[in-house]
């Protein structure tokens, strides 16, 4: 049970720190028609401009100085590059975000060198922020914090103890999510900019006629959603490693959840990011292939079937292709993704 | 716009080109006679059926594919397979025709992922290719009976008796055999785009809504289409497991993919022979490039930058804007500015190159000592006067440049308009 729990918050932990990749990305898509591939890349630099500015200022103040800057260096590459391909149409501009992931991966590698560097999130953040308690005897009990040395070992050992703590971590990332995804709502639907925002979506034309900037308006949607994708590198980076390779590994799963959310939709991406994140991290938790899960079903398999690859694959191993074979069967029965609306 | 030069009963202008062609593939290696150089020119071979069969999707289709490699690495895998078959006695098959087992390959792989891929189109269409491309290289991991694991597989391709002399154990045989595939797959590739299903890939990739509505599914047409691409792919695949007689994980990776994308771009999407320059800048840059300078990956991601925003067409589209204004008769008057900008923007490199050059060297091996060679100079990384001169070249450099670049935009597009009045009265008169 406590095993279910803590990968159930595991899992929900890592979807919304996808969640918060991705909803920059579908901000960024529905608002432009751009699909940012350079957008793990700015997860990454929001993790080393984080690491930087943490070992001078200290952690609290990086997890607001690294979103801003990494929102200013998008929307100078929004105003310098995006702005002018924007005529050609969407393959180009895809092209140049193309272009410039290649070009921060080798400038973060010139900076901060090839090899992960050592980002520690600060003391309040290192412990776990609950420990289950799982006793034979007496049930589950929850201790808030780090659980006692003594709470975990017992005396009797007829008596089955087990101690799952919950990192801290992890929980301040939900928290930050949660808190990203309510504020990003509030702003899209309640405030006077949010309504431009969405005005600006359908309708740039009317939108420019009524005298709002819309280039402007563009520009500084591409640096907010830069920004959050920093805030997550932040928040990322110090919670797992921080090094060069890190944008790659997030990004295509970022643009797995896009598609499988359905483009351009907000809830399908959250709803995409919690799924995946939540059967990644339970697939890599099990342990059991073709071959056991017979055998604990008493089929016997002949000795050449139990040498096989594809027999022996455990779950766990498969578990980085889960995503993509997702992707390839939402595609097939469900082409416009999950909660999304338009086919294409 | 273009103009076909097409003389009947025979069209000779293509007579020429192709011919040309032909001699090139032929002559080149009684010119580069070096063992490097031959292996470069079979490697410029290989990327140019790969760059081309990339430019059936990018350039003619409008698909932008971010797992090509997933085509060409698994025709090599299979390939090496089968290679490995012949020389174990259980499949009767001549060495030369490996490649087209590659090609078969990537055709059946084509046919089974293109049936997910091709049901969108645009942007949804290369995001679903990148996934696919990350399932088949998180697969080669899984699978090492097929893919071999770390070490990939390896095999070799001087087997059984010699036919007429050839064994393919000289690289020069090999290089022969890959420029009689490259002549043909060519040709062929050239051939697919003058055919119905040619053109109307072309047309599905500039309306689509249109060709619908004439009565053609774009979706059957963009899957043939990708089919067609995947062999090419395959055989290029093939070709590249006989040159090196090892396949490893790597040739299905995204880094692979990217190059290919990266250098069709480059060569030019939008006219026929851009691949074809875009493969052998793609040699030229992995084989040489990343010998002289480790920043290379940065210079390129530079290059391509700035090539999507000032120059979309390529390489390729250059060249044809510029036979155009000499075709008028108005080169003479740039040669001017384009010596101008030439030479500012070497002084820009210059700057910029050297504080890469010094950035790379304190990042990298910084216990050398901090003397850097540049181009004949030494510099000093942690000297303020290298990094100040440098500074200096830079911004010198770049203002020159822009001074340049708006005079030349401003001559530029007067040519232009007078290259369409010319036209316009041509067309009056």
């Amino acid at each position: 049970m406590e095993f279910f729990i803590i990968s159930m918050l595991n899992g929900l932990s890592y979807g919304l720190l996808l969640f918060m990749l991705s909803s920059g990305l579908t901000l960024i898509f529905s608002m432009m028609g751009v699909l940012n591939f350079a957008h793990a890349s700015f997860y990454m630099v929001g993790a080393y401009v984080g690491y930087t500015v943490s070992r001078l200022v200290g952690f609290w103040p990086a997890l607001v100085i690294a979103p801003l800057v990494v929102g200013a260096l998008g929307a100078v590459f929004e105003r310098l590059c995006l702005r002018r391909v924007h005529k050609f149409g969407h393959v180009p501009e895809l092209l140049i975000t193309f272009g410039l992931s290649y070009v921060i991966l080798e400038l973060v590698q010139l900076i901060w060198g090839r090899i992960a560097v050592e980002f520690r999130p600060p003391e309040l953040l290192q412990g776990p922020v609950f420990t289950l308690i799982n006793h034979s005897a007496k049930g589950l009990s929850m201790v808030w914090g780090a659980a006692p040395a003594e709470m975990c070992s017992a005396a009797d050992a007829a008596v089955r103890l087990v101690c799952s703590p919950f990192p801290a971590t992890r929980g301040f990332m939900m928290l930050v999510a949660l808190v990203m995804l309510v504020s990003v709502w509030l702003l899209l639907t309640r405030t006077r900019i949010g309504l431009v925002i969405q005005a600006a979506l359908t309708h740039p034309e009317a939108v420019e006629s009524l005298g709002h900037n819309v280039p402007a308006v563009f520009m500084m949607v591409f640096g907010a959603g830069a920004a959050l994708a920093g805030l997550a590198g932040v928040i990322g980076g110090s919670t797992f490693l921080t090094e060069p390779s890190m944008a790659a590994t997030v990004g295509s799963v970022i643009f797995v959840v896009v598609v499988v959310g359905g483009m351009g939709s907000l809830s399908g991406a959250f709803l995409a990011s919690v799924l995946i994140g939540v059967i990644q991290t339970f697939a890599v938790a099990f342990d059991y292939s073709v071959g056991s899960l017979a055998a604990q079903m008493g089929v016997q398999l002949s000795p050449g079937a139990q040498g096989n690859t594809l027999v022996k694959l455990t779950i766990s191993q498969v578990a980085p292709i889960l995503p993509y074979l997702f992707l390839v069967l939402i595609l097939i029965f469900r082409p416009k993704g999950l909660l999304g609306t338009r086919e294409g | 716009m273009t103009k076909y030069y097409e003389f009947k009963p025979l069209n000779l202008g293509r007579w020429i080109v192709w011919s040309l062609f032909a001699l090139i593939l032929a002559v080149m290696p009684l010119l580069f006679t070096s063992s490097l150089s031959v292996t470069i020119l079979s490697q410029m071979g290989i990327a140019i059926i790969a760059c081309l069969s990339y430019n059936m999707l990018l350039g003619q289709g409008g698909m932008l594919s971010f797992g090509h490699a997933v085509y060409t690495g698994l025709g090599s895998f299979v390939a090496i397979h089968a290679l490995n078959s012949i020389s174990n006695g259980s499949l009767p098959l001549p060495v030369s025709l490996i490649p087209l087992v590659g090609g078969i390959a990537g055709l059946g792989f084509a046919v089974l992922f293109g049936w997910v891929t091709t049901r969108k189109s645009g942007t949804t269409f290369a995001m679903i290719t990148l996934g696919l491309g990350e399932l088949v290289f998180a697969m080669s991991l899984m699978i090492p009976e097929f893919f071999g694991g770390e070490g990939g597989v390896s095999s070799n391709r001087v087997i059984g008796k010699p036919f007429f002399g050839i064994t393919f154990g000289p690289p020069l045989q090999v290089y022969y055999l890959i420029a009689v595939y490259t002549f043909l797959a060519v040709a062929a590739m050239y051939a697919f785009t003058r055919t119905p299903l040619g053109r109307m890939l072309n047309a599905v990739r500039d309306n689509p809504e249109r060709v619908e509505f004439v009565g053609y599914n774009t979706q059957r047409v963009r899957y043939h289409a990708f089919v067609i691409s995947g062999f090419f792919a395959g055989i290029a695949g093939g070709l590249g497991s006989l040159l090196f007689e090892i396949v490893t994980a790597e040739v299905v990776g995204a880094a692979r993919s990217g190059a290919y994308l990266l250098f069709t771009f480059l060569g030019g999407a939008t006219f026929f022979f851009g691949p074809i320059l875009g493969g052998i800048l793609m040699v030229i840059a992995f084989v040489l490039l990343s010998e002289f300078t480790k920043a290379w990956l940065l210079y390129l991601g530079l290059i391509f930058m700035f090539m999507v925003m000032y120059a979309p067409g390529g390489i390729a589209s250059l060249i044809m804007m510029n036979l155009r204004v000499a075709a008028f008769g108005k080169l003479r008057t740039l040669w001017v500015s384009y010596l101008a900008l030439g030479v500012t923007f070497l002084i820009v490199l210059l700057g910029a190159g050297a504080m890469i050059e010094m950035i790379y060297h304190l990042q990298l091996d910084s216990g050398s000592g901090d003397a850097v060679r540049f181009l004949g100079v030494t510099l000093h990384a942690r000297g303020l006067n290298s990094w100040f001169g440098s500074l200096f070249v830079l911004l010198t450099g770049f203002g020159l440049f822009e001074v340049t670049r708006r005079q030349f935009k401003l001559q530029w597009g007067e040519i232009q308009t007078e290259i369409e009045k010319e036209i316009k009265r041509r067309e009056t008169a």
